[in-house]
């Protein structure tokens, strides 16, 4: 087990020394010069030297990649072109809108996808199951955003159970936080939970076919009892692949809802630097993000070595 | 039955959408390019089935030629995946554990580890907001999908006594790979190419939504549901259609890629019975 999760920490220090330097690449090859930028037209050489200085613009390539990096390590974002404040405090605050937004979301894909995917695959064939299929279908096609724009449209404008958009704040208690997080998450969360369901629904039929489920069976148990003791946990390994991925897709589909529903999350403040060619947050918020991502990666395929001590074996 | 029940009603809305496209290029029912305030945020009508815009432009014929800009978004970001994607497949399958298949394999990780919506949204923030960028931005990640299913495919069929045949009568790894292997993944790409289609009118529709794909006066479906954002409370037809657009062509290619696999694919028609 330790040296499987060794083998894995190589491979996640690899791929973030990778994706850095990928980010790290992107931006540098962007023309102009932000000291430039920040000072407008008539600024002095000598201060924008001093500018560029401060802002560790100076140096050769591997230079300002090394302090980039060194101080991402270190909480060091760099400091923000248009705010002028460090970017590890922009995000501070407006992580406490995306995470729980995208945790939120998972949850809910997950409690819907599991009982559903169950029973669809415990109904097999029947008109229950051809129900839910055909809806995971529309489900799995429904552009998210939209989705979100018809929540909208019914529950906060005809309904008006829920608010249109913006953020209640935690300070206002964590309800009211929660409640201006619902639809949002819904929005979010539905096609991931269609995408989930259909993967529980085949995974357990494939294992429901296995020769243990027989011999389960014959000793006496009925389908319900073989599929709850025996199926199931042997069915969850490529739901929790599954799982893994969609955090990638609920962090990169929260920026676009964000922008849906007037959220201030990481989502619209990437919109807003892109919008002010602000490229240092666009680079260390999405080296953020990305790094969550491979960490839940990294956390997923430790997950399967406890569910499934075959794969420490196999690494 | 059902699987050919899911090929025609895919197929038929596929055909729908498609020939819509291809119609917009001869005939529209109203100029898209032209502005006619006075007819602005109609509702639907006989005149105008799905209504027309903040600018007086008729919905229909902007969903017409809005299906120009999602199909063919879609399908370059497919063959950048199949051009780039199946050859390196193929060469990874070839040369089973050497270095240059460990780097491919990694490298496809590493692609599929990131999220690919942002960072689609990095390369058009880096390189501008363009239809253009936003087919490389899609297509980029269409390359791993397909070079792992090659990939996967080949290396089954490596062991074949066919290849054994070929490599007795002197093939070299190219030859066979283009020759034997490669015929024989084909039903695989057309099943994986309708998925990703699919996939890549989604990203497309995501992208325009926040103003980072296809610029104006190129009319979009992700961006008339943007330029709906402030209006459809009172006038939902605005977000409505175009969204529906999108949902019945995703839906219509997914269901095609579905009944496609269970034809292409016997052996696996039969294990899921």
């Amino acid at each position: 087990m330790l040296r499987f999760v060794l083998g894995r920490l190589v491979s996640l220090t690899l791929s973030l020394f990778v994706a850095s330097v990928v980010i790290f690449l992107f931006v540098e090859v962007v023309p102009g010069d932000p000291a430039a930028y920040m000072l407008g037209l008539n600024a002095q050489e000598d201060t924008l030297a001093a500018l560029r200085e401060q802002l560790g613009l100076n140096g050769t390539l591997l230079e300002r990649y090394w302090s980039w990096v060194s101080g991402m390590l270190t909480g060091d974002f760099g400091t923000s072109y248009t705010y002028r404040t460090p970017v590890a405090e922009m995000v501070a605050d407006r992580m406490w809108i995306s995470l729980p937004l995208a945790l939120y979301a998972l949850a809910l894909s997950t409690l819907i996808a599991f009982p559903v995917g169950i029973w669809a695959a415990s109904k097999r064939g029947s008109a229950v199951d051809t129900g839910i299929m055909g809806l995971t279908q529309l489900g799995v096609a429904i552009p998210n955003f939209w989705f979100a724009m018809l929540m909208v449209l019914i529950f906060a404008i005809n309904l008006r159970w829920f608010s249109a958009g913006g953020f209640a704040g935690w300070d206002a208690g964590f309800w009211p936080a929660m409640k201006s997080l619902t639809l949002p998450a819904i929005a979010l969360a539905l096609p991931q939970a269609s995408i989930l369901a259909r993967v529980m629904r085949s995974s357990l039929l494939d294992t429901l076919g296995e020769d243990y489920i027989r011999t389960a069976r014959a000793k006496g148990l009925t389908r319900a009892q073989a599929l709850w003791r025996h199926a199931l946990r042997n069915a969850l390994i490529p739901v929790l692949t599954i799982i893994g991925l969609q955090f990638s897709f609920l962090i990169a589909g929260g920026i676009i809802i964000e922008n849906v529903f007037y959220l201030p999350g990481l989502g619209r403040m990437i919109f807003q630097s892109i919008a002010a060619r602000d490229l240092i947050v666009v680079e260390s918020v999405v080296m953020l993000l990305v790094f969550a991502v491979i960490l839940v990666n990294f956390a997923v395929d430790i997950a399967y070595a406890v569910v499934d001590p075959r794969l420490r074996v196999r690494a | 039955m059902r699987a050919s029940r899911n090929l025609w009603l895919g197929g038929l809305l596929t055909a729908v959408f498609s020939l819509a496209a291809v119609i917009s290029f001869a005939w529209v029912p109203y100029d898209v390019t032209k502005l006619d305030i006075g007819a602005k945020l109609l509702s639907p009508s006989w005149a105008h089935p799905l209504g027309t815009d903040h600018f007086g432009r008729d919905i229909l014929s902007m969903i017409m030629v809005g299906a120009r800009t999602s199909i063919a978004v879609a399908i370059v970001a497919v063959g950048i995946g199949i051009v780039l994607g199946v050859p390196l497949g193929l060469a990874a399958a070839a040369r089973k554990g050497s270095l240059m298949d460990e780097v491919i394999m990694r490298g496809n990780d590493l692609i599929f580890a990131f999220p690919s919506l942002l960072i689609a949204i990095m390369i058009t923030a880096v390189f501008g907001a363009s239809a253009v960028n936003a087919i490389i931005a899609i297509g980029i990640f269409n390359i791993p999908v397909f070079a792992r299913l090659v990939r996967g495919a080949a290396l089954s069929l490596w062991t074949r006594d066919y290849v054994l045949a070929a490599r007795v009568s002197g093939k070299g790894p190219v030859r066979i790979s283009a020759e034997h292997i490669l015929p024989n993944v084909t039903n695989l790409l057309i099943v994986q190419g309708t998925i990703q289609f699919s996939l890549g009118i989604l990203a497309e529709a995501a992208l325009s939504y926040v103003g980072l794909g296809a610029q104006p006066p190129l009319p979009s479906w992700g961006r008339m549901l943007a330029d709906a954002q402030t209006m459809f409370s009172f006038k939902p037809h605005l977000a409505i259609f175009p969204g529906l657009a999108i949902l019945l062509t995703v839906l219509g290619l997914n269901l095609m890629g579905d009944g496609l696999r269970d034809l292409l694919d016997p052996r696996l028609r039969r294990a899921q019975r």
